[in-house]
């Protein structure tokens, strides 16, 4: 298993894209940091990474990946090989490559200059999120043969929780405003692993508007440590169950 | 030289006449007696010990002091001292443990309708009420540390408790712990000056109906919610800290129906909302900084002729917050960290007005649930094309000359 691990990091390493994302990060983030002497356009340019970018970067990437790795994949699987430890070896090979790329490109000026919570915080949650769009990008690439279809389904996945899902949910807010659904958007953003990281980061960087209104209602459930493992469970949760589900797919697919 | 020594001694032997001393190894034992026994200029002087003598009046003209603070106590159950007569000073006591009533306010220190009366360097602990000044003038309270421990509203007291009152001077207090830290109803050209106010039940500073006063290099820090000013005109409000105000209902200073007064050099750090007006009218806001507030400013629509100018407002959430559409107040010569515009003619001021009220600003006020999208790319989205095209935030919200770089304050 650590050999085809091996093989895939290095495949990765050797193929350019991945060498040229972690230099866009990097650029983006030394720029935004060193364009004012406080640190506070920096941490909303890497917000704004972490929100944006590496979702749609992770789950593109990994899914045409995995469509170009079709050949190497079936011959894997003529070796004496088990299929799970297969595909367990390509996302882990995706994920610590895209991983390792975020934290090289956005995470060591994140530490250089934010070395408080809220840039631990971003880092984490940065990390978790690229995590997340991998295992998607793999559920994504194994429900179609047909690769236009499978990366279609990628992109409108991550059009989906980047975009769509907040119109959504300020849709809702407004249709529903003489109600009180503050508690019901709570477990409303469960559904969406950017809204998730987002609150998160939020609770850090702007902590004094969050506590006044109901932003003291998300104050009282996402800062307490209970929320904050919850909100963190719930992120691994979505990485797990859609790595999960294309496993099942994997192993009982009909190559 | 000798001769001079002999009036120095003379003099002093009939200055030593006057102080009756208190102590547990003098031959007065008791303060009441003391009192008692004490005529109009004399001084009372408390030696160390611990004194349970009920409610101590006083009720001449004296100078009381404590020397390495002895401890009034009132057993939770009196009021500690009151004084019923002009010009006493009450100097180096602990007065410890007033009683707690609801009908009357039993304090540790209160001044019932008399004159300069002079109360300083005394610590007050764990008292319903601290110091009272009820109808008094010219009194100067100084270098007090005033500590409770209140929990709730209703169950305590105000640190600094004045009524009705004028020319009072309060120096270098520091309260904490009560309901209000410091309490101001209808008093009249007074100073409050280098107090330092944390930690209180609702208001660090709360103010009401008392004009023409001034409040200056105060510390307001993490009270309930803050401080209000109310009902109030011609406030001067110079270099003092606004900081960590947090929760809902809590604003750095809280202004309501206040007339043509200063709010100048101040800092507003950490707070839910830096500074909330209500029917204000004709205020100077100039000179302060705005740092890392949720809110910098909410002006509802009901304020008038109100002038911003000249502030920094840097790493706020929100720089302004308003409730309408009716903008009757002017913005000029701020510095915004959100200015986006340019500069050609290098003049340090922008060619570009900026429009400090954000759509989203708007949404939270009208569905405060909206929050939860905050720094979603979508709300960015919108938040842009707004700024490009004012159509829910009103058009005349503006800053026609936002400078480039911020304020050396």
């Amino acid at each position: 298993m650590n050999r085809i691990i091996k093989i895939i990091f290095l495949d990765i390493l050797k193929n350019k894209i991945i060498l040229a994302y972690t230099l866009i990060l990097a650029i983006l983030s030394w720029s935004s940091f060193g364009l004012e002497d406080n640190s506070a356009k920096g941490l909303l340019t890497i917000l704004n990474i972490i929100l944006f970018t590496v979702p749609l970067v992770s789950i593109l990437f990994a899914t045409i990946y995995l469509y170009n790795s079709t050949e190497f994949i079936e011959l894997l699987l003529s070796q004496p090989i088990k299929r799970k430890k297969i595909w367990l070896s390509l996302f882990l090979g995706l994920s610590l490559a895209m991983v390792l790329a975020f934290f090289i490109g956005a995470g060591i000026p994140l530490l250089i200059n934010a070395p408080d919570s809220v840039g631990i915080m971003m880092l984490v949650i940065g990390c978790l999120i690229t995590l997340v769009f991998v295992a998607l990008a793999f559920l994504s690439s194994i429900l179609t043969r047909d690769k236009a279809k499978g990366i279609g389904i990628a992109i409108m996945g991550w059009l989906y929780f980047a975009l769509l899902f907040d119109g959504l949910i300020l849709y809702l807010l407004f249709q529903f405003s003489d109600y009180p659904i503050e508690k019901a958007m709570i477990v409303v953003t469960a559904f969406s692993p950017i809204d998730l990281a987002r609150i998160q980061i939020l609770l850090h960087l702007d902590v004094s508007a969050m506590m006044g209104y109901t932003g003291a209602i998300f104050k009282d459930f996402f800062g307490t440590s209970l929320g904050l493992l919850l909100s963190f469970s719930l992120l691994c949760l979505w990485i797990i169950i859609p790595f999960f589900i294309s496993l099942i797919k994997f192993k009982n697919k009909d190559l | 030289m000798k001769k001079l020594l002999y009036i120095f001694l003379f003099f002093s032997s009939f200055l030593h006449a006057n102080v009756i001393e208190v102590g547990a190894n003098k031959p007065i034992k008791s303060i009441k007696i003391a009192i008692s026994l004490a005529k109009i200029g004399d001084t009372i002087l408390v030696h160390k010990g611990v004194y349970r003598e009920g409610n101590i009046v006083i009720d001449k003209r004296i100078v009381f002091l404590g020397k390495g603070y002895p401890v009034l106590d009132g057993q939770k159950k009196y009021e500690v001292l009151s004084i019923k007569a002009d010009s006493v000073v009450v100097q180096g006591f602990k007065v410890i443990k007033s009683g707690y009533a609801s009908l009357e306010d039993p304090c540790a220190i209160k001044v019932y309708n008399k004159n300069h009366v002079v109360i300083q360097n005394n610590i007050l602990d764990d008292n319903f009420f601290g110091i009272y000044i009820q109808n008094g003038k010219n009194c100067l309270i100084k270098n007090n540390i005033i500590v409770a421990y209140g929990k709730e509203e209703q169950q305590i007291g105000n640190g600094i408790h004045c009524w009705k009152s004028e020319n009072l001077q309060i120096i270098a207090n520091t309260i904490s712990g009560h309901r209000d830290g410091i309490y101001f109803e209808f008093v009249t050209n007074s100073i409050i000056w280098r107090n330092i106010s944390t930690n209180n039940i609702r208001y660090g500073l709360h103010f009401m109906f008392s004009n023409d006063d001034a409040y200056i290099t105060n510390i307001f820090k993490n009270n309930g919610a803050g401080v209000a000013v109310m009902f109030t005109k011609n406030v001067k409000m110079f270099n003092n800290y606004f900081e960590e105000n947090w929760g809902d209902g809590a604003y750095g200073l809280f202004l309501k129906e206040i007339t043509d007064s200063h709010i100048i050099g101040n800092k507003f750090s950490k707070n839910t909302s830096g500074i909330h007006m209500e029917g204000t009218n004709r205020i100077r806001v100039e000179k302060n900084v705005f740092e890392a507030n949720g809110w910098a400013m909410k002006i509802q629509a009901s304020c008038v002729d109100n002038e911003i100018v000249n502030n920094n407002f840097i790493g706020n959430t929100f720089d302004m917050g308003t409730n309408g559409s009716l903008v009757l107040n002017k913005f000029d010569t701020n510095y915004w960290d959100k200015y986006e515009g340019y500069d050609l003619d290098k003049n340090g001021v922008g060619d570009v007005p900026y429009h400090p009220l954000s759509l989203f600003a708007v949404l939270v006020e009208n569905n405060p649930s909206a929050m939860l999208l905050f720094r979603s790319f979508m709300i960015t989205l919108l938040d842009k094309s707004e700024k490009v095209l004012p159509s829910i935030t009103p058009d005349n919200f503006i800053d026609n000359s936002p400078l480039m770089h911020s304020l050396p304050l």
